[in-house]
């Protein structure tokens, strides 16, 4: 039996994955369901639109599964606890999600996903559904711009789901879905800093070591190894560490550009937290001329109690901005 | 007494007992793969293979083989997910589409099913050998069982069961190129990859199945 030395309150550790589900259909109070053995599909879709399937492990939530609802993703595929959803999966929630249209994937670059997704992708194209994977790979310090194709997905698919789902509203075309997804990722880039592992529900055991007087900067959110471990320090220090990071990467940000700026709890680091860096954060953008369009802060992209933070900016260009203007309603983010 | 060749009823009597000796290992492939990954190998392939074991068990006598081949990948795929789910599924439905139309096993079939097996797997996940993955037992297992088709059925097994083995055993110097390993750098050397030693296990227990 497990330690579960994370006190988690749940049932039998081997059914977190299965339990979660049926907790998150209940949690859509009827305007979505439960499709084949571990998806989830909004019950009102836009007829004849292009269809947003988003997916992955569980155990990370609320994402993906949580970002499904009105102006999000219209659906969702989910795998075991860290573990992307096999292609069957990945087939009944396309099959759910597609009005004819089409249906555009849109998932973090790790191994599994893009494997499995892929897979689910050959299955659909058999029965005539047209599919088409834009991949997010937003986390500056997995790979160097070089090799973004090496980079992996963290907090950035929030703004970007958020932006293809606005997309999935008003455009009528698969091409059209695929091209704004693709822009909303080319637009962003997160930075992650951990304080702290999560710990893997079946076992109890941490997901990574980390001595407690020092913070893993650029950390992805399994503890994948960032660009190294700084001394433990405070808000004020800690901002532009990570601010200093995003500005050296290769998305233009010029004086009058608009963002996005969001700021991710990793799991159990505190809305306090979260605030006392915003404030520390925000002089530093607004001095470089960044003009914040909306903030979001909030603990939207997990790894259990890990904790830890994460900064992601979307650049908003005029087609993003009046999307991004349009509100949306999930479990896990909603705009009014 | 060693079989010269398999009926599809053998082949999938020789599978069952592959899904038992994946299932046997589990503790030496979750150990592997703590020293690595996240210790979590052994208990998929053992999911995965206690589906394929389910799914061999439903199908009807004389199934062909080719199919015999792809339900156990699929099975595996659809229970185990991640990405172990979709390359070991992928190894099983790769190499059995290559045996299509085959009414018996023999030393030339088993280098079909490995070469188009590996192949299958290598056009899936990008991997090549020398990156620390189940590529580097499943290649050399194929090009064994390429040079052994002149050979007997239990010498062609034998044979691929051996090059297999080294090949887990060349990953011990391999710094890993996928998956979480890769984020270990060097501190991977010394450790065999959990796939590879998988891949051990499969083509161990059709050698004894074939020379039983």
């Amino acid at each position: 039996m497990s330690k579960n030395s994370a006190k988690k309150i749940i049932n039998d550790p081997l059914k977190c994955a299965d339990e979660l589900f049926e907790g998150l259909v209940l949690a859509y109070d009827g305007k979505a369901r439960k499709v084949g053995r571990r998806s989830i599909v909004m019950n009102e879709l836009r007829p004849d639109a292009p269809a947003l399937l988003v997916g992955g492990g569980a155990g990370h939530e609320p994402i993906y599964h949580g970002l499904v609802g009105p102006g999000m993703a219209d659906g969702a595929a989910i795998g075991d606890i860290f573990a992307a959803p096999p292609p069957d999966i990945v087939l009944e929630a396309t099959e759910a999600v597609n009005r004819g249209k089409g249906v555009l994937y849109l998932y973090g670059n790790y191994a599994g996903d893009v494997l499995n997704f892929d897979l689910g992708a050959e299955l659909a194209e058999e029965e005539g559904i047209t599919v088409k994977t834009v991949i997010i790979n937003d986390d500056v310090c997995s790979a160097p711009p070089s090799e973004k194709s090496k980079r992996r997905g963290v907090a950035g698919l929030v703004p970007v789901v958020k932006l293809a789902g606005a997309a999935a509203q008003t455009v009528d075309t698969l091409e059209e879905l695929a091209r704004i997804a693709q822009k909303a990722v080319d637009h962003t880039r997160s930075v992650g800093v951990s304080t702290k592992p999560g710990s893997i529900p079946a076992t109890g055991e941490p997901t990574f070591e980390l001595a407690d007087d020092v913070i893993g900067l650029g950390m992805g959110i399994h503890g994948e190894k960032g660009v190294g471990l700084i001394p433990m320090c405070t808000a004020d220090e800690l901002a532009p560490k990570i601010l200093d990071l995003l500005f050296a990467d290769d998305l233009e940000l010029n004086a009058g550009d608009e963002i996005v700026f969001f700021v991710n709890s990793l799991g159990s680091t505190h809305m306090m937290e979260l605030l006392i860096l915003l404030r520390a954060a925000r002089p530093i953008l607004e001095a470089k001329g960044l003009k914040v369009h909306q903030t979001i802060l909030d603990n939207i992209v997990t790894c259990q109690e890990m904790a830890g933070v994460s900064f992601s900016i979307t650049k908003l260009d005029d087609e993003l901005k009046r999307l991004w203007d349009l509100p949306c309603e999930s479990v896990g983010y909603t705009k009014l | 007494m060693p079989k010269s060749s398999l009926s599809s009823d053998q082949v999938k009597e020789m599978l069952l007992q592959v899904a038992d000796a994946i299932i046997a290992a589990e503790p030496r492939l979750s150990e592997a793969d703590r020293n690595l990954g996240d210790g979590d190998h052994g208990l998929g392939m053992q999911r995965g293979m206690t589906a394929g074991k389910e799914k061999l068990q439903e199908l009807e006598a004389g199934t062909p083989i080719d199919k015999v081949f792809s339900s156990l990948g699929m099975a595996m795929m659809s229970s185990m997910g991640g990405a172990s789910g979709a390359i070991f599924g992928s190894y099983f439905r790769a190499g059995g589409k290559a045996l299509a139309g085959q009414e018996v096993f023999d030393s030339a079939s088993l280098a079909g099913f490995l070469r188009a097996g590996v192949d299958g797997v290598k056009q899936r996940g990008g991997a090549k050998v020398g990156d620390k993955t189940a590529v580097d037992s499943m290649e050399p297992a194929a090009e064994k069982a390429a040079e052994s088709t002149a050979l007997p059925l239990p010498e062609a097994a034998a044979a691929a069961a051996d090059a297999a083995i080294a090949g887990m055993e060349a990953s011990k110097d391999m710094i890993a190129q996928f998956g979480r390993a890769k984020t270990l750098g060097e501190g991977c050397l010394g450790h065999p990859d959990a796939g590879a030693m998988s891949i051990t296990v499969i083509l161990g227990a059709m050698r004894d199945y074939i020379q039983a």
